[in-house]
């Protein structure tokens, strides 16, 4: 035969890039080896480069014309050259069994028409131009852009079915396409494409969307594979070529050989196993790479089997037919079949051996007790010459089918024939193959559309197991660019608040109201002396158990935590009642998840997070138990009652734990101000100021909504009103409780958008120097307000927000307080000053220096500080994003004073 | 050739009248002002066309100006590397 001298001539060098593991895959070769491309520098003469040069420009204009043609436009060519393909057809697989000597003219006549109508029926309602999908609620649009210029390979067993595939893909696409076809198919594929293309013009095809290299040599595709203009490189064919593709350095689509594995699992429906591989396995005489190569059966039913592939025309080959076949047909020094037998019938085959076989012969079958080198037949074999294993058991089969699977084939094809799910399940599991065909033929389930409804292909993406990008069955989406425009969305936002909120004189009332078997009052020391604990137990039902668990009035350690969850399990709690002020309202919080989810794991509960609806942890749904938090303020500041939040001591790792969700707010928060008439002046200044920054800093929160803003501007409106009258005049019910209410209020605006840069210094500095939350929060919050309303150095990323508002919400804040102003500069400064006066009129020291701390030591720790600063998540909710050294200055503006600062840390925002 | 000229391109005559403008570069300083605005789309010979005209005044002191170019047929230019040899009015 011809083939084997052209072969031989075109062959240049063997790559074994396939099968890391085993050479047996590697060495494996077949006439694709001759498509190659020269990784040398080419050698071209100035004609031949001017010929290549010629093609490409060509093809370039094309592609970039096409980029102004409508999705009408392309839908308009693509349906007649489905029609002409598929008149073609026949002619088509005429010239292709003639020219290359291989396959069977009836399969190639209808893998002609698989290329075209049914791809045809894939790609017609695809939209491939502009928009091809929206996702409406997600603000996606997916927009087609061309690839440009496809230089595409096409192989020797399917060639003119493999051009008329890619040349719809490409119109369809908006792409030109050069191509490159296997040396001995190239007549038959240029007739392909002078079909196509003389179509295409037809129906308005940009000139030059199609050409076909001209007597191409190997420096031919390597001067392409590595041509600037060349966009993609669609190779189709053996493993030199595909590596030749992704060696070029070009985006590469290269799909090429395969080793399919069948298991013929013993609940099978035999009859259509039998009939089906052996439908696939001579179908074109077993030159598509996705065909059976070896089965894989079950003992049970092995005699059976092979009965039955006789009964249908198979000759089974005895050891000593087998022998001879494995040394004749499979090149045992190199494991390359023997292009002689590549695409042969049965008998010629059995002829070429010397095997005496029926005139009817299909198929020779061939038993093998291993896989790899030393089991040649084991190797892919594309003609009719099909393996069989009797295999000893389920595991053995699924072992065998592996050791095939990655002696050549992996991530090509794979085949299962069983009725048992598990089976099929386990063998797709294990098994590495972009398409794993269940029941149906290998060969022609591969190709998509007529056993299944995978995509229609002549292109088998083979994954990184056989050097390729994709496994995916080949097809319009691999030839387009895919944009996605994404349209700014705006996260949903919430405002949770506890169910039931009680407020004003003698609202502990209401505690009669909330029915408990067994109470436990969670409180402090200072609330037993002062009677408070008596006030609660008068308003519980008189059918209520109550138990008191007094715990040290300061931040709760993890040992608290836990004596309080021993006496709710001991007391079978319903109800927990903490009073007292923030801590004691933390430890009761803590207590209850631990008390109802004893699983709950604090450490990894406190995880830091970003964004509440996408944050790593969940805290635990499933409760052993369930109590109802009551939570009785007795400051008005923190607001812990309405908060999601809990602050705890680890003392054994020396940190503080936070954990933060909506599982946490108290089921009821009652605010009476009865529980802090008899607030020490101190406390109250520095709550009220706690209070003050709550409310600021959520409403320039980056989380900030017209619900939040509602909450924060009433409550600094109240805390301007009324703080100043409640430090001054602390028996006056009316100022304590609208302060009571304005805590309440700031917490459930900061509840919902956070807080800011103001807390992690806060944070930052109490700790260093012990100084109370309130009042570090009060030496930070005029410079912090300034800070925010000059223009940031760094925006904070900020969906919700249109533009950078901290600013002008500042200046309404000034309005909302009557401080005058004309412009928003002077309204902030207005702001600005009436926070400081505040300040003074609370006798809240003035700076940092004033609390007695030296310069010294101040700057010795304000490396920590400003660290320790910037690792607090408070300020990620911060409109301004806060630069380390901006921290340091903060500090600085903080030590020297209100007054003495000069407060804005850079530019004055302009005047909205 | 005309120190000012100005042009109507139709698409049935792009190729021919863009070659006849290019044969009639003489040399003289100018400016030629192409008018898209009738042209929806580019063909492959009238970028032929667009390019041998580019080609003709790289080295002369004329310049073409491309006036109403759509956007469409400007990407096309680009992606041809032909958009910066030319100037745009719109």
């Amino acid at each position: 035969m011809t083939i084997t001298s052209e072969v031989a001539q075109h062959r240049i060098r063997v790559p074994h890039e396939r099968e890391p593991e085993h050479s047996e895959g590697a060495t494996l070769r077949r006439r694709e080896a001759t498509h190659e491309t020269s990784e040398q520098t080419p050698v071209l003469s100035p004609e031949r480069i001017a010929y290549l040069e010629g093609l490409v420009k060509q093809a370039r204009t094309a592609a970039a014309v096409f980029t102004q043609f409508a999705q009408e436009d392309v839908d308009r060519i693509v349906k007649p050259m489905v029609l002409a393909g598929l008149e073609q057809a026949q002619y088509l697989a005429r010239l292709a069994v003639e020219e290359t000597k291989l396959g069977v003219l009836e399969d190639k006549s209808l893998k002609n028409m698989v290329a075209t109508e049914f791809v045809y029926n894939y790609v017609k309602d695809k939209r491939t131009v502009g928009a091809i999908r929206e996702v409406p609620e997600r603000g996606v649009i997916e927009v087609a852009e061309p690839i440009g210029v496809i230089f595409s390979l096409t192989p020797i067993t399917n060639p003119t079915s493999t051009v008329l595939f890619k040349c719809i893909m490409a119109i369809k696409t908006r792409n030109a396409v050069i191509f490159s076809p296997h040396p001995n198919a190239w007549h038959c594929c240029k007739e392909a494409v002078r079909i196509m293309y003389e179509k295409a013009l037809q129906y308005g095809a940009p000139q030059g969307v199609f050409s076909c290299l001209e007597s191409h040599t190997l420096e031919d595709n390597a001067y392409l594979m590595h041509h600037k203009d060349i966009g993609l490189i669609d190779a189709t064919g053996g493993p030199g070529v595909v590596k030749a593709a992704y060696s070029s350095g070009k985006p590469a689509l290269g799909v090429g050989a395969g080793n399919t594995p069948v298991y013929l699992e013993k609940t099978a429906d035999l009859n259509m196993a039998v009939v089906d591989i052996i439908t696939s396995k001579t179908f074109d005489n077993g030159t598509i790479c996705a065909s059976e190569q070896t089965v894989v059966i079950d003992d049970e039913i092995y005699e059976l089997v092979l009965k039955k592939f006789a009964d249908l025309g198979a000759h089974i080959c005895t050891p000593k037919e087998t022998d001879l076949l494995a040394r004749t047909v499979i090149d045992p020094e190199t494991g390359y079949m023997n292009p002689n037998a590549v695409g042969q019938k049965a008998t010629d085959i059995a002829r070429m051996v010397g095997l005496a076989v029926k005139p009817n012969t299909k198929l020779l079958i061939t038993s093998i007790q291993g896989v790899g080198r030393e089991h040649p037949l084991s190797l892919e074999k594309l003609f009719p010459v099909l393996s069989v294993f009797r295999a000893k058991s389920a595991e053995q089969a699924l072992r065998i089918c592996v050791d095939v699977n990655h002696a050549g084939g992996l991530g090509h094809t794979a085949v299962v024939f069983s009725r048992n799910d598990e089976i099929i399940r386990k063998f797709g599991e294990v098994i590495n193959a972009g398409r794993v065909i269940v029941n149906s033929p290998g060969s022609i389930g591969a190709f998509g559309g007529i056993y299944n409804d995978m995509v229609p292909t002549f292109s088998f993406g083979c994954g990184t197991g056989g050097g390729n990008s994709t496994t995916d069955n080949v097809n319009v989406y691999h030839y387009l660019n895919i944009k996605r425009m994404a349209r700014r969305t705006q996260a949903h936002m919430w405002f949770r608040v506890p169910n039931q909120i009680y407020f004003n004189m003698n609202a502990v009332e209401n505690l009669r109201k909330l029915s408990s078997r067994s109470t436990i009052v969670i409180t402090n020391p200072y609330m037993e002396q002062m009677g408070h604990v008596d006030t609660v137990r008068r308003h519980l039902p008189a059918e209520t158990l109550v138990h008191v668990s007094v715990i040290p009035d300061a931040e709760p350690e993890a040992k608290v935590i836990m004596q309080g969850v021993e006496a709710l399990n001991f007391y079978k709690a319903d109800q927990i009642i903490a009073l007292g002020g923030g801590s004691v309202i933390d430890a009761a919080k803590i207590m209850k998840l631990k008390y109802e989810s004893p699983e709950a794991d604090l450490e990894e509960l406190a995880a830091p997070f970003m964004d509440w609806r996408k944050r790593v942890v969940e805290y635990p749904k499933k409760k052993v138990c369930q109590a109802r938090l009551v939570a009785i303020s007795t400051t008005s500041g923190t607001g812990s009652e309405v908060t999601p939040f809990a602050v705890m001591t680890d003392k054994e790792r020396g940190r503080k734990v936070t954990l933060a969700d909506y599982s946490l707010t108290p089921d009821v928060a009652i605010v009476d101000p009865q529980f802090v008439m008899s607030m020490p002046k101190g406390l109250t200044a520095d709550t009220g100021i706690d209070c003050l920054t709550h409310a600021l800093e959520a409403a320039v929160s980056i989380y900030a909504s017209p619900y939040t803003d509602s909450n924060a501007m009433q409550a600094i409106r109240l805390v301007f009103k009324y703080l100043p009258v409640a430090y001054e005049h602390p028996g006056d019910e009316e100022a304590r409780s609208m302060m009571h209410n304005a805590a309440c209020i700031a917490a459930i605006a900061f509840s919902n958008a956070a807080v800011g840069v103001n807390h992690a210094l806060a944070h930052s500095f109490g700790a260093r120097f012990g100084v109370a939350h309130g009042r570090a929060n009060a030496l930070m919050l005029p410079h912090v307000i300034a800070f925010n309303a000059s223009v940031p150095t760094k925006f904070m990323p900020s969906p919700n927000q249109r533009g950078y508002v901290a600013h002008k919400k500042y200046a309404t804040i000034a309005d909302l307080l009557g401080l005058g102003g004309s412009t928003t500069d002077q309204k902030v400064k207005n702001l600005v000053s009436a926070t400081e006066q505040l300040l003074d009129r609370l006798a809240i020291p003035r700076s940092i220096a004033d609390l007695g701390i030296s310069r010294e030591d101040f700057e010795l720790a304000l490396p920590d500080l400003a660290r320790i600063a910037f690792d607090d998540p408070s300020w990620r909710s911060n409109p301004r994003m806060p630069l380390v050294s901006e921290l340091v200055e903060l500090f600085w503006c903080a030590y020297r004073g209100r007054s003495a600062a000069k407060h804005v840390v850079g530019s004055q925002m302009q005047s909205a | 050739m005309a120190t000012a000229l100005w042009v109507k391109i139709d698409g049935e005559h792009a190729v021919r009248t863009l070659g006849e403008i290019r044969e009639k570069l003489n040399g003289d300083q100018g400016e030629i002002v192409l008018d898209f605005s009738c042209i929806r789309q580019i063909t492959p010979p009238a970028v032929q066309a667009l390019e041998d005209l580019a080609t003709a005044t790289d080295h002369s002191p004329v310049r073409i100006v491309l006036h109403r170019v759509n956007v469409d047929v400007y990407k096309v230019l680009k992606l041809m590397k032909l958009a910066p040899r030319f100037s745009y009015l719109n």
